[in-house]
């Protein structure tokens, strides 16, 4: 009571708002974390459809395709960005939940930075990305996935990977608040889901024909899936040695980097937008 | 006690639609609720209920008009406003894959109570609203009486100065609206004032002080309880018959009891207590009546409406005209 009648400097009112938006950044983080915990089968299927893609590309396809290198080492990391794309279209589906229904009047008529929701979806879902990431790892190695890389290119994989999904979650986040139901904001995943496709992540971009080349060489997650691949493998999609990993991790980062900005910045407008 | 305006309303106004083609769902609504009062907006569905207490409840922008909550000016200090109010909406806001507990803790957290007085509130309020052996099941489980319980719950960590219950019991059944009502009860004996939304009579006759009638979007009628029921008459002994020259010797035979007779209907006002429904069906058998059906009615929505407005509530628009049509 008395933190209430004491006149408030102006220092200690900024002090408990930074203190209070923290709690309730966490707070809301622990909530989509847990929301996240109890639906095992959303985390099953986020599993095991990509490991099943990456199966059906290791056995069926992979005898077709000439990769240069053993088939699982190169598809692995595109196997990985389809794992985090489905999992970012379940994340554009919770923000789209909580939207749509009683949740977010709730929180916005409570004195709290109401755009938590949001950053706690977002974390939520990168902390489970990573999860699902590391479990398509294991399979990979299971079935022959050999990386070459040493304990920085391992931290500089991961963190490329973390860098991705941050980006798409962000995205996915900005796709929940606008859309209508579920069901389009599951429309995402599907996007999300065929993106890698069109780009180095299965089939190197020199057997594609050239007006498709062009596109699957310059889009953003070529170069995520070079990098990953670099520092994972020391390849290219050519299956020569990389080289210059630095000029390609660079524009992967930016990449990453503008879509995460857009995403975020998308997202908190329409956000705010909604108070019609 | 001296009036005390806690939330007061002053034309408010909204539209949908387009600049061209707008469908004004608020139509300039006046409304004051005082310190410690119960208010109850009343009306049919689509009158601008939901409209008027998400406008309150600083979610929606108002395209005209001013209200104040608590002496803080909704457009200016929206912030300020929430610190004092508590909104239950319309739909549910629980995270149906936590527990009950769960769900109250985390709005404990948000409300930036420290943990001892969370956990203590949390206790407390789920034993108030009789969920205490349900706490740790999740709320996908519960009754829908039980989720709206625990709806309003969720809402009531730190006590709000302004309570708005936006439809607390539609869709529930007589029994789940009971325990509501007392639920409810007991959060405005601890001082909470209440603007409350509902479209049944006799729930804002069972809470409210003051009762403002809604309807397209503008108040039409505003008193206590007992003003408009005043207005509206008692409860009555409704009489059906095979054919209305039936019905009419049959009104004129019960004439000392007040009766009327429209169609084949016949109707006697009571105060609906045992003893009076018992004299008036007494009076009946004595008068060699013999109808097809009686039921007892209390007044309804229809007949408020009906009465202090001289035609039907406008959602249901269509349904008077063709009965009308019809006789
Ligand atoms: N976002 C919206 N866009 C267009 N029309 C709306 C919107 N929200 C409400 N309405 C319309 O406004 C009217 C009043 O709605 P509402 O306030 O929800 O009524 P009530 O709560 O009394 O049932 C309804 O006819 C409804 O269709
Ligand atoms: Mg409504």
């Amino acid at each position: 009571m008395s933190a209430i009648h004491s006149p408030d400097t102006h220092a200690e009112t900024v002090g408990r708002r930074i203190r209070y938006a923290a709690s309730e950044l966490t707070t809301m983080s622990g909530r989509s974390l847990r929301l996240v915990r109890r639906d095992p089968d959303e985390l099953l299927i986020s599993l095991v459809l990509p490991i099943t893609i990456m199966l059906l590309f290791v056995y069926v396809f992979g005898g077709a395709i000439q990769s240069g290198t053993d088939y699982v080492t190169y598809a692995t990391p595109g196997v990985i960005l389809l794992c985090a794309g489905y999992g970012a279209s379940n994340t554009a589906i919770a923000v789209n939940q909580d939207m749509t229904t009683g949740t977010m009047d709730r929180f916005r008529s409570m004195p709290i930075a109401s755009a938590a929701v949001l950053v706690g979806h977002i974390v939520a879902s990168v902390v489970k990305n990573l999860v699902t990431t590391a479990m398509v790892l294991g399979v990979a190695a299971l079935i022959g996935f050999r990386p070459d890389a040493n304990a920085l290119e391992w931290l500089g994989a991961i963190a490329m990977i973390a860098g991705y999904i941050l980006a798409i979650t962000c995205l996915a986040a900005f796709v929940g608040v606008i859309v209508r139901g579920p069901a389009a904001a599951g429309g995402f995943g599907f996007f999300m889901l065929f993106a890698p496709y069109v780009s180095s992540a299965f089939v190197p971009p020199e057997t594609m024909p050239s007006w498709l080349r062009g596109f699957a060489e310059q889009q953003p997650v070529t170069p995520v899936i070079e990098t990953i691949r670099g520092l994972l493998v020391g390849l290219g999609s050519d299956a020569a040695p990389v080289t210059d990993l630095g000029g390609t991790a660079a524009i992967a980062v930016g990449w990453c980097a503008v879509f995460t900005v857009l995403g975020l910045v998308a997202a908190s407008w329409a956000f705010a937008r909604q108070r019609r | 006690m001296p009036p005390d305006p806690l939330v007061v309303a002053r034309g408010l106004r909204k539209s949908y639609g387009t600049a061209r083609r707008p469908v004004t769902v608020l139509d300039g609504v006046d409304l004051t609720l005082h310190r410690g009062e119960v208010l109850a907006l009343l009306g049919p569905n689509g009158a601008g209920k939901t409209t008027t207490v998400r406008i309150l409840s600083t979610l929606l922008r108002p395209d005209a008009g001013t209200a104040t909550v608590a002496g803080h000016d909704l457009l200016t200090a929206p912030a300020r406003v929430r610190e004092v109010i508590s909104l239950t909406g319309q739909y549910a806001a629980v995270d149906e894959k936590l527990s009950g507990r769960e769900n109250l803790a985390v709005m404990g957290r948000l409300a930036h109570l420290p943990r001892r007085t969370a956990r203590r509130r949390v206790d407390e309020l789920l034993d108030a609203f009789d969920l205490g052996d349900a706490a740790d099941r999740r709320i996908s489980t519960y009754s829908g009486g039980m989720r709206r319980r625990l709806d309003l719950a969720a809402g009531l960590l730190r006590r709000p100065q302004v309570l708005f219950l936006d439809e607390p019991t539609t869709g529930l059944d007589p029994r789940s609206r009971q325990t509501m009502w007392e639920v409810i009860r007991d959060v405005i004996a601890e001082g909470t004032s209440l603007f409350l939304t509902t479209q049944y009579l006799e729930e804002a006759d069972q809470l409210a002080h003051r009762i403002a009638l809604i309807d397209g979007g503008r108040v039409v009628a505003e008193g206590t309880p007992e003003e408009l029921k005043r207005r509206v008459g008692d409860a009555g002994v409704e009489l059906t018959f095979a054919t209305a020259a039936l019905a009419a010797t049959s009104a004129a035979a019960l004439a000392e009891h007040g009766a009327t007779h429209e169609g084949d209907v016949v109707r006697l006002p009571t105060d609906g207590s045992l003893a009076h429904v018992r004299s008036l069906l007494t009076a009946i058998e004595k008068a060699g009546v013999t109808p097809e059906h009686w039921e007892v009615r209390a007044p309804t929505l229809d007949d408020v409406f009906l009465t202090l407005t001289g035609r039907a509530a406008r959602a249901r628009d269509t349904d008077p005209s063709d009965q009308e049509a019809a006789a």
